[in-house]
Formats: structure tokens, C-alpha cells, sequence
């Protein structure tokens, strides 16, 4: 065990969320996630993922425990986190370039030096061609280019993905993986991430955290100790298959309960 | 482009024919001008009371036309409040409805009783006509946003101004548009209403509604049937600029619009 920091990057201390109807989501989750890691959630649905998400990035409240982001409260540690959810959720009435400015634009960050990050950015996910198309022109993968674009062009330390890529055909999820990994090893995020893929978690991620349904716990942890930086040669080799073989068997325990 | 040139002259000879056909229908069964007047009559009535038509459509047009920029000014405003604050949305949407079923006729006299004939209080009965269209389709659209994209502000830490004003406003401007639609149509007959109770204060004076009722009276048929056709115009005019508006503010993004980029 590596020895812990005084504070972990995020820190959740039996975290429960009960909903309104009494259906409780999550029940005693404790997890301690370091400065870096590519953490990722997979579990079968109703286990809770998305709700952890959201806890950890303070659109949710708790209904026990704790959850802290750098030592402090998940609401006002929201400047340091960057959320990518499932659908692109671009604004349609804005362009690609003005959607991925909203935040600069929002927190009124001066105009040339907003354009001038946005520029980077789309080019940086490969959008600079589709600044001024509106999203209803854009494919899908295209959109989630722009989606991440707008989340990290606020040069968050923290990301939270709600199954990003779900949506994707497999050869664009894949891209979009290869690129993200690509990112991750410059710009060193913490990310949280939720996929239903086992292939996804096991490309992507540091630690695979596996949940269990009914109510959301922690069934068990993966380390995916693939060497660094993978690309996609990585998904040919031999380690890769018998990591998704380990983990799928992992998972499959948790779905037969 | 070729289709609309078509389309535009086959119109045009289904208007000749029925115009040829109405003006062959009264001059061959001799009827008389008061009852049914020919085209040409309602065309020379027309022509020689060009001045007081008129004169009669730039009241009700300024009548008409203030009433309803009042109520979308009026009505974004109130679903602004009612967007913002769910308690205020519970309590007063309710009497929103009132102002849809209130009969109008009814209460237009009162209105003259209060603020005296003329174009005032034909503007007033035109803004009440027209506010609950407005109302009830922008808080529509301003409350029907996507929960992520308000998480999305929220993440953002966006003020409720920021939220409200960045993502409410222009989600709701389809919906807006849809108000504007439904009260542009009904602002002239708003208008034409109220001038049935309070169109002029002096003879002669009055918008189209007070001098179709005046050339009705004196059984000048010819004129009125011009005077409707004026009033049916302003509203297909209103209407006409209204779909332009909303053109141009959703075309670039809207679904609704698409057809339209494609052309």
C-alpha cells in the first residue's frame, strides 16, 4: 500500500444517497482516489455511477457520509472540476467556438485572451474547421470533441465523464479514447469516469472500481497495471485481453450477485 | 426558385377567376351595390375614399401593433418572474387563464368607462387579447430546459441572471415566437373589437372597426367590404413579419427551420 497523502484528490467517506422515494442508490461507498489516477466506474444499471458523479461534483448532496474534493466541499471545490456528460449537452442557438467559450464567457474572462484559449482547444480536439458550424451540423463524435473541448479549456484539474463516448460507434469511441488518453498523459487530470465497456475501463483507466446494484456499493477494485502511454497497438496485446478477461469475469460476478 | 414563380402565377389566376367570377355573378343577377357590391365597385370605393381608409389603418395599425409589442413586452416579463420563482408560477398562473376567458366584449366597455374612448382603450383591450398567448407558450419554453444543461450552468457557478438570460431566454425563443404567432393574428381583431365600443372619439375619425361599423350603418357596403379587406391585410401583414422575426432569429440553428437551410 502507498503510503496516503494528508489529502487525497477526492475522498469519500461512507458515502449514502437515498432518493426522495426512499430508493437508496448508494449505501457505505468509502473510496480514496490520488492526485492522477483514472479512476473508473463500471457496474450494472441502478448501481449508481452516475449518482456518484454527481455527488462528487456537487450537483447531488449526500445522504451520509462525506465527500471531499481537495479537502474541501465538492461545491466549492467546482472551479478545479470539469463535467462531460453523456449527450454533448451543446447549447444549439451557439456556435461550436461559442459553446466551447461559454464558461471564459460566463466568468467573464477577457475577450482576446478567451478567444485565444478557444482557438487552442479546438484545435487541440481537432474542431478549428467547425468554429462557426452550429452543432446541429456536426456528427456525433464531432459533438463530444466539442463537449470535451469546452471542459477542458477552463484547464480543469478534475474530470468527471458520465459515459462520454455511449453514444459513439465503436471506431469513433475508440478514437475519442486514444485522443483522450493522449491528453491525460499532458495535461496529468484526475478523472472519474463511468462506462458500461469493459474494453473502455480497462484502456483508459489506473483503477477500475467495480459496483454492485441494489443498493450501489463497492464490490471489489481492479488495478490495470497496462504499461504507459498506451495507444492502439495497446488492445493487441496479450496483457490487455487477459485484463479485460479478469475484469469481465469480476464484473460478471457482480451482475450474478 | 423556378416552383415559387409557378406557384406565385397560379395564385394570381385563381384570384382572376374568382374575382371575374364574383364580378360576373352580380352584374348578370343585377344585385343591388348595398347588398353584394361587384369588385369593381369595392375597387372604385377604394379609390375614391383612399385618404380616410387610410387614415382608419394607421389608428387601428398603431392600436393593433402597440397592444401586442405591450404584451410581448409585458408577457416575457411576467414568464420571466414565473420561470424564476416556482411559488410565483403556482400561485398567479391560474389567473393567466383568467385573461384567456374573460369575453372581451364584455369587459371593452368597462375599459372605456376607465380610461375614456379612443385609441387608448382600444390598445388596452388589444394588449388584454393578446398577453395570455405570450404568457403561457415563453413560460413554456423557459421552464422546458434540459436538467443537464442547467448542471452544466451550475458547474459554471452562473449567476440566476447568467442562467436566465443565457440559457432560459434563448431556450424559450421558439416558444416565444409561437405566442407572437397566435397574438399577432388576434391583435387586429382585438383591435377591430375594442373600436366597435370606443373607436372614436370624433365622427369620422375612428380606426377600421369604428368605420366598418359607420359604413354599415350608412349602408355604403362598397366601402366596408374594402375596409374588411384592409383589417384582413394588416393581420396577414403582422403575421408575415412575425414568421420573417422568427426566421431570422432561429434559421441558423432551430430543427423546425431546417427545411428551409436545405432549399
Amino acid at each position: 500500500m502507498v503510503t496516503r497523502r494528508s489529502v487525497p484528490e477526492i475522498a469519500l467517506e461512507g458515502v449514502g444517497k437515498r432518493f426522495r422515494d426512499g430508493a437508496v442508490a448508494l449505501d457505505g461507498i468509502s473510496l480514496s482516489v490520488e492526485r492522477g489516477e483514472f479512476v473508473t466506474f463500471l457496474g450494472p444499471s441502478g448501481c449508481g455511477k452516475s449518482t456518484l458523479l454527481k455527488l462528487v461534483s456537487g450537483l447531488s448532496q449526500v445522504s451520509a457520509g462525506s465527500v471531499e474534493v481537495n479537502g474541501i466541499s465538492p461545491v466549492n471545490a467546482r472551479e478545479m472540476m470539469s463535467f462531460i456528460f453523456q449527450d454533448p449537452t451543446l447549447l444549439p442557438w451557439r456556435t461550436v467556438e461559442e459553446n466551447v467559450g461559454l464558461e471564459l464567457e460566463l466568468q467573464h474572462t477577457a475577450r482576446p485572451a478567451a478567444k485565444v484559449r478557444v482557438e487552442k482547444m479546438l484545435e487541440l480536439v481537432g474542431l478549428a474547421h467547425v468554429a462557426r458550424s452550429y452543432p446541429r451540423q456536426l456528427s456525433g463524435g464531432m459533438k463530444m470533441r466539442a463537449s470535451i473541448a469546452r471542459a477542458l479549456v477552463t484547464r480543469p484539474r478534475i474530470l468527471l465523464m458520465d459515459e462520454p463516448f455511449a453514444a459513439l460507434d465503436e471506431m469513433s469511441r475508440d478514437r475519442l479514447n486514444e485522443e483522450l488518453l493522449k491528453l491525460y498523459s499532458e495535461q496529468k487530470w484526475t478523472v472519474l469516469f463511468v462506462t458500461h465497456s469493459v474494453a473502455e475501463a480497462v484502456f483508459l483507466s489506473s483503477r477500475i472500481v467495480i459496483l454492485a446494484a441494489h443498493p450501489g456499493r463497492v464490490a471489489c477494485e481492479v488495478e490495470v497495471d497496462l504499461p504507459w502511454p498506451r495507444t492502439a497497438e495497446t488492445r493487441e496485446t496479450e496483457d490487455f485481453d487477459a485484463q479485460v478477461a479478469h475484469t469481465s469475469r469480476l464484473l460478471r460476478g457482480v451482475y450474478q450477485g | 426558385m423556378k416552383r415559387h414563380w409557378l406557384l406565385a402565377v397560379n395564385s394570381l389566376i385563381v384570384l382572376g377567376c374568382l374575382l371575374g367570377l364574383w364580378q360576373g355573378l352580380v352584374s348578370f343577377n343585377h344585385v343591388k351595390p348595398y347588398i353584394l357590391p361587384g369588385p369593381r365597385a369595392v375597387a372604385a370605393a377604394v379609390y375614391d375614399r383612399f385618404p380616410s381608409l387610410m387614415s382608419s389603418l394607421a389608428i387601428t395599425t398603431e392600436e393593433a401593433g402597440g397592444g401586442l409589442a405591450a404584451s410581448i413586452l409585458v408577457g416575457v416579463a411576467i414568464a420571466m418572474l414565473f420561470a424564476r420563482w416556482q411559488w410565483v408560477r403556482r400561485t398567479l398562473y391560474p389567473y393567466t387563464i383568467l385573461l384567456q376567458t374573460v369575453p372581451i366584449v364584455a369587459i371593452a366597455p368597462l375599459i372605456i368607462n376607465w380610461v375614456g374612448p379612443g385609441i387608448v382603450a382600444v390598445t388596452v383591450v388589444t394588449f388584454i387579447i393578446c398577453l395570455a398567448p405570450i404568457i403561457a407558450n415563453t413560460t413554456q419554453g423557459l421552464i422546458s430546459v434540459e436538467e443537464n444543461q442547467v448542471h452544466l450552468f451550475l458547474m459554471y457557478k452562473a449567476s440566476p441572471a447568467q442562467v436566465l438570460l443565457k440559457l432560459r431566454l434563448p431556450n424559450a425563443l421558439p416558444s416565444l415566437f409561437t405566442g407572437v404567432r397566435i397574438s399577432a393574428g388576434i391583435s387586429v381583431i382585438g383591435a377591430l373589437t375594442g373600436e366597435l365600443f370606443a373607436g372614436s372619439t370624433q365622427v369620422g375619425q375612428g380606426g377600421l372597426g369604428y368605420a366598418i361599423t359607420y359604413a354599415n350603418n350608412q349602408m355604403e357596403t362598397a366601402y366596408m367590404f374594402a375596409l374588411v379587406f384592409a383589417a384582413t391585410m394588416l393581420g396577414f401583414t403582422f403575421f408575415f413579419i412575425v414568421m420573417f422575426l422568427e426566421w431570422l432569429a432561429l434559421h441558423n440553428w432551430h430543427e423546425s427551420k431546417r427545411q428551409q437551410i436545405a432549399e
